[in-house]
């Protein structure tokens, strides 16, 4: 058969989605970020929001998000993603506003603006990408880094006395009054793409419904430079020792039993 | 138009401006002393009238981040604060200048440094006009000296502020924000529609139509040779706002033999102290800076020709006195008096450091 008898629209089983851009992405092989910006196009545009969504890129290796997916972006100071998405989406409520932040952002220097944001209720999606190192600036601790892991800052892995804790600050999210739905997803096999596309698409329509309350998408996603493994030994890494840490899962959906 | 005379304070006057000039949005936290302008705004309720947005953030980062989310819209939208609070959102206001947004920000000055004091300082001057945050950039700066002023620079730094695409600030102080006075406010003026917004800031984060490319809002740019014309398209900006926008008011200086150069309250006090030099024979002016940047520099430098010393009359330990010299290039003596950590200087005070440091 003629690869012109082939491709023909009828014959399509997949494609990007057409606000994905050409543009060689900076992201290493095997990162997550590829596969949460794709989901993060797909619902946009099933959800013919592509003229109406304003998105927020942090400080971490998702600040050129805004080199990708062709919408209308602003560019945040590391960690106040959820203060401008405040402003963003009170002055333009129609609006879907959604922040998209890494672990250093979001858990550690942005910690107020996220808690904050998400208390006032917030009509705002959070996407959440934990991978427990600052992948950015050469792979430091992050503060969702987990005990024993090594990085550039913890280099004979973390030491809970030395170090502290991980902040699962989702945990902490799921409980303030202003949430609506934190959810931990992941997205290193099939199954778990399609969870975390589902889970992205309900906070993207929780914004859009005028009731209020701030979303939450938490993705365990790995980092194989920054973890120095390859992309297939870091999912595996992932599911063993991130996952015990960050069980997948809702956290919380006050719509669930409504 | 009705001219109906009020009483109020400056930082009251700030607040009622906002709302009759069309913004769209105020993000604050509470700090003396300039608490009134949002606690004003909360009591008037403007969303419940104009739509403007109010809300107290859970910081000076926070509010000024919300500020520069705002702005990035397109939207009319500003903070106030006192000079704490101000240094906290250096970093925010570096970004908006970064990203060339147009913003408000209003300064209540108060002594410092650190936690200081929160009697009234202008020890802030150096921070307005010299930078502040990181990076080659510059603030529109405006000083008000009265109620009437307060109420009058809120347009007019959003006016500036979406000609040039730059953030401006009010450089008030404590003296300005608490006092009360007589002032008439500024008539109604609606808030923009959205599609106004659209048409006048087509640069503006909106959501993107697909009749056009999508807007980014950022003031990143890896690229050294990208970012050095970007540098230099800023420079060309603020020589524009340098030629263009000026603006200073002259006192008693046709005849002066010396001349004060003062802004804000100490622009009240020295406009006094010319009152009682000359009831002595001294014949003393007084030029204020009503910008502080973009600076009257040639306005000075023309008094340099013309009169035997300056005294730069400042709440601070000396910091304007250092573009007046720039300015008069050595050509004449230029003394700096000022009191400090909240003390306001008397006029009698004025017209003794006249005598004893100029003449």
């Amino acid at each position: 058969m003629a690869l012109e008898d082939i491709i023909k629209p009828e014959n399509l089983v997949y494609k990007k989605p057409d606000i994905m851009n050409d543009n060689p992405m900076h992201y290493c092989p095997g990162c997550s970020h590829g596969v949460v910006h794709k989901l993060v196009a797909e619902v946009i545009e099933e959800m013919g929001l592509v003229e109406d969504t304003i998105g927020v890129t942090p400080v971490g290796c998702a600040v050129f998000a805004y080199n990708y997916i062709d919408i209308d972006w602003e560019e945040a100071a590391h960690g106040r993603a959820p203060a401008l998405a405040t402003a963003i989406k009170r002055l333009r409520p129609n609006k879907l506003v959604f922040t998209y932040q890494g672990d250093g952002d979001l858990a550690a220097i942005g910690t107020a603006e996220t808690i904050h944001a998400c208390n006032r209720g917030e009509s705002i999606a959070i996407i959440f990408i934990n991978n427990g190192i600052y992948g950015m600036t050469g792979g430091q601790m992050a503060p969702t880094t987990i005990e024993g892991m090594k990085t550039a800052t913890c280099p004979y892995g973390r030491d809970y006395k030395l170090n502290g804790y991980p902040l699962k600050i989702t945990n902490q999210l799921k409980d303030l009054d202003g949430i609506r739905y934190v959810t931990r997803q992941s997205v290193q096999t099939a199954a778990a793409v399609r969870k975390a596309k589902k889970a992205i698409r309900k906070a993207f329509e929780n914004c859009m419904d005028g009731k209020g309350g701030a979303s939450v998408v938490e993705v365990v996603s790995t980092c194989s430079s920054g973890w120095k493994l390859s992309p297939e030994k870091a999912n595996k890494w992932m599911e063993e020792n991130m996952f015990p840490e960050y069980p997948l899962g809702d956290l919380i959906d006050k719509d669930a039993n409504k | 138009m009705s001219e109906e005379v009020k009483l109020m304070k400056g930082n009251e006057a700030i607040a009622h401006a906002a709302i009759r000039c069309g913004c769209d949005g105020y993000f604050g936290y509470p700090i003396t002393p300039q608490s009134e302008v949002m606690e004003t705004l909360m009591e008037v309720e403007p969303w419940k009238t104009t739509g403007m947005v109010v809300l107290q953030a859970e910081s000076e980062v926070s509010s000024i981040n919300m500020v520069y989310g705002g702005a990035a819209t397109g939207k009319k939208v500003m903070t106030s604060s006192s000079s704490p609070g101000v240094s906290l959102m250096q970093e925010g206001i570096s970004y908006l200048a970064g990203a060339e947004l147009p913003a408000l920000i209003v300064n209540v000055m108060r002594g410092g440094p650190g936690l200081g004091t929160i009697q009234p300082s202008q020890s802030d001057y150096f921070q307005t006009t010299k930078g502040g945050g990181h990076g080659d950039y510059r603030l529109i700066a405006l000083a008000p000296a009265s109620v009437q002023e307060m109420a009058d620079f809120v347009g007019l730094a959003f006016d500036l502020a979406f000609k040039y695409r730059n953030p401006a600030i009010i450089l008030a102080d404590g003296v300005i924000g608490q006092m009360m006075e007589k002032v008439v406010l500024p008539d109604f003026k609606p808030r923009r529609t959205d599609e106004e917004v659209e048409k006048q800031c087509p640069w503006a984060a909106t959501g993107r139509k697909m009749s056009r490319k999508n807007n980014i809002i950022t003031s990143l740019e890896l690229k050294p040779e990208v970012m050095e014309q970007n540098n230099l398209r800023f420079q060309a900006k603020y020589k524009q706002i340098e030629e263009n926008e000026v603006r200073y008011e002259e006192i008693l200086c046709d005849d002066a033999e010396y001349l004060l150069v003062a802004f804000g309250c100490s622009a009240r006090i020295c406009q006094k102290a010319c009152e009682i030099a000359r009831a002595e024979g001294i014949k003393l002016g007084l030029l204020r800076p009503i910008t502080l940047w973009p600076f009257p520099t040639k306005a000075i430098a023309g008094y340099a020709n013309k009169v035997k010393a300056m005294l730069s009359v400042e709440l601070n330990a000396g910091q304007m006195v250092e573009d007046v010299r720039l300015a008069v290039n050595g050509k004449v003596p230029v003394e700096h008096y000022g009191r400090l950590g909240g003390i306001v200087f008397t006029p009698d005070e004025i017209v003794n450091a006249v005598k004893t440091k100029l003449m």
